[in-house]
């Protein structure tokens, strides 16, 4: 643990990596065909000639769904490295300190809060990238605290995932993350706040048997790998060929597993649409003429929204000396 | 003819040679019946050892032990007048969990557990205790259950993970897991889990997010199983023996890390030497956790259920 090697390292990297030439031109693992770099980046990594969804990573991942310079990314907690002292052909302490220095980033998980469409969001990413995505200690203790910061700030959830499952290496407290990320959404779900998840490539293992399968919607990405057990197994178990499009967004969309398969570049839209829909439930109030002296105040006839709206301006008209501590009554909080 | 373990095989002469002597002696040569009461001091002796020392490795084989009783064993010898409970109630019964309405020491209980079967038309009716999303939503179901009568639920877990099959994806395996979790965590009855043999991964914490986990001494709680963890990590099945290690899957390792409460005895040799005697330690070590918890406030049993799993991991092997 040093500053030197955790963190100076990297971002240097980060700032050289780009110049280097031989990862201008990338090769779409699906159709085959070289996309300039900037052109990728500029795709989100969706294939400008075959829309495959390449992995995106996770920084990324929150440029593209908050709005313009809205986000700020939360520090989260460090558990105890290497709890169990993990060591299989290499330690676990070395290949954690190697994805720490590959990516600058201390686990799997990001989280920040923002803005979306000027709505408050909190979004969790899971970034395949750093250990396969794997949930141990780190990720659950992220997914916790990015469910109590959507609940103190009112705010949706919405969580990224990309992750093979549990981390091994953490053994049964990497197992010990389902009921942790459960408990953690269920947080947020019982605060009457949306949960979203969105799917991304792959999401198996621990990690869909737990919160990414719990999501008030189930928003998947085009071709993503999603499902419990590793299709190498299954085909190992059954000792058949598997189904074409096995496992894959539009497979599992087919069998009523996920609400949806977006494109990438409508993932914004769609959850800007979804959040209004939530948010906004009531017709917005009518501008109401005030009413005449005599006239009722508040009339049940009038639907909720547009009685409240109403009622503060004709008690003040009423009565011209207000008891001091007759604040009107805060607006309602679908407002 | 009793099945023995590789690591077994001295107890399994000693004791071959000591029914051999059995057979000849014709009860008045008191030569030989010295004789078999020294092998069996020896024998006796030879079984503390190798039990008293089990490797992590050696544990896995004997929480697979064909002949260790099972959850349908632990239902006969504990639960009266046990009432079966089948059905999702959506696409099918699944055997390999099974679930009811029984009378543990006087007290209504719903018992839920994985039946790992025990013999071939068993195993195969229960496919191996590897549960398909079905089994996961039943117990779901029968957990709901539980919480509408105020019942305790006890879970008995000895499953090698959920099943691995196309059916079972289609089917959403990881969303029946997830909501079953969900569904312990939710309840404000008792949740009682008791790993009885083998703990296998999201299978088996699908059942196991209680108020209190009981384990067996020699039974087995991991993420991954040893096999499967060294053909990833080492990317070679043999090294299953130094995985299991590295797991830290034994009942010891897991009270220390907090994911296990109370660790139960098992008879000299395992819980397959003598299963009755076995049954009846956990029924002995059960009725007391049942009690205490049952007097409980419902909302503060399940605040506390949540806090305790919020706050497991804080602390490492040390």
């Amino acid at each position: 643990m040093n500053w030197l090697t955790n963190f100076v390292r990297p971002k240097i990297r980060a700032l050289v990596g780009k110049e280097t030439p031989d990862n201008l031109w990338e090769k779409c693992p699906s159709c085959e065909q070289m996309i300039f770099h900037r052109e990728l980046e500029t795709a989100l990594r969706v294939c400008p000639h075959c829309d495959h969804h390449m992995r995106l990573g996770a920084p990324a991942r929150l440029e593209m769904l908050f709005d313009e310079g809205s986000h700020t990314r939360i520090e989260l907690p460090q558990p105890t490295a290497d709890p169990l002292k993990f060591r299989d052909r290499k330690r676990y302490t070395e290949r954690l300190k190697e994805a720490q220095q590959q990516s600058g980033e201390s686990d799997a998980t990001i989280v920040a809060h923002g803005q979306i469409e000027g709505m408050s969001a909190v979004i969790a990413v899971l970034d395949f990238n750093f250990m396969g995505g794997s949930m141990g200690m780190a990720v659950g203790d992220a997914l916790i605290a990015a469910a109590r910061l959507a609940v103190l700030q009112e705010a949706p959830l919405i969580t990224i995932t990309s992750s093979g499952g549990a981390r091994m290496q953490e053994g049964i407290l990497s197992l010990m993350q389902l009921p942790r990320t459960v408990i953690a959404v269920d947080e947020v779900k019982e605060a009457g706040l949306p949960y979203v998840v969105v799917l991304a490539d792959p999401t198996t293992g621990g990690v869909s048997a737990s919160f990414a399968m719990l999501g008030d919607i189930a928003i998947a990405e085009p071709g993503a790998l999603i499902g419990f057990a590793g299709a190498r197994v299954i085909e190992e178990t059954i000792r058949e060929a598997l189904p074409e499009g096995f496992q894959r967004a539009e497979y599992l969309l087919d069998h009523g597993v996920v609400d949806m398969v977006s494109h990438r570049h409508e993932l914004r839209a769609t959850l800007v649409r979804l959040f209004r829909l939530l948010k906004d439930r009531s017709p917005a109030a009518e501008v109401v003429p005030l009413p005449e002296a005599g006239v009722a105040v508040g009339d049940s006839s009038t639907g909720s929204a547009a009685g409240k709206e109403a009622e503060p301006a004709p008690a003040a008209e009423a009565a011209p000396a207000p008891v001091p501590d007759a604040t009107p009554v805060p607006p309602a909080k679908e407002d | 003819m009793r099945h023995f373990l590789d690591f077994e095989q001295p107890i399994a002469e000693l004791e071959s040679k000591i029914e051999e002597l059995r057979h000849l002696s014709d009860a008045d040569e008191i030569n030989i019946a010295e004789e078999v009461e020294r092998l069996e001091v020896k024998s006796d002796r030879l079984l503390r050892q190798t039990y008293g020392n089990l490797s992590p490795w050696q544990k896995v084989q004997v929480a697979r032990h064909p002949e260790r009783p099972h959850s349908s064993d632990y239902v006969s010898g504990l639960i009266e007048d046990f009432v079966p409970l089948a059905g999702d109630r959506v696409f099918a019964e699944d055997q390999a969990i099974l679930g009811g309405l029984g009378r543990f020491r006087g007290r209504t209980v719903i018992v839920l557990g994985h039946e790992k079967g025990g013999d071939t038309d068993g195993r195969v009716k229960h496919n191996f205790g590897m549960a398909r999303p079905e089994g996961y939503r039943k117990a779901k179901r029968l957990m709901e259950l539980a919480d509408r009568f105020r019942l305790p639920v006890v879970t008995l877990v000895d499953t090698a993970g959920a099943y691995p099959g196309v059916g079972a994806e289609e089917r959403g395996q990881a969303e029946a897991i997830a909501r079953s979790i969900e569904t312990c965590l939710e309840v404000s009855v008792p949740l009682i889990s008791i790993i009885i043999g083998e703990g296998g991964s999201g299978g088996a914490v699908a059942l196991a997010a209680a108020d209190r986990v009981l384990m067996l001494e020699h039974a087995i709680y991991s993420v991954i199983s040893p096999e499967g963890c060294a053909s990833i990590l080492w990317k070679d099945g043999s090294y299953a023996e130094q995985a299991a290690d590295a797991l830290k899957l034994t009942s010891a390792d897991l009270a220390k890390l907090g994911v296990v409460d109370q660790v139960i005895e098992e008879p000299l040799g395992g819980a397959h030497r003598a299963p009755g005697e076995m049954i009846e330690a956990v029924g002995d070590a059960l009725e007391p956790v049942i009690y205490a918890l049952a007097s409980e406030d419902r909302d503060n049993l399940r605040a506390m259920r949540r806090r305790k799993y919020l706050n497991i991991g804080k602390k490492g092997l040390g």
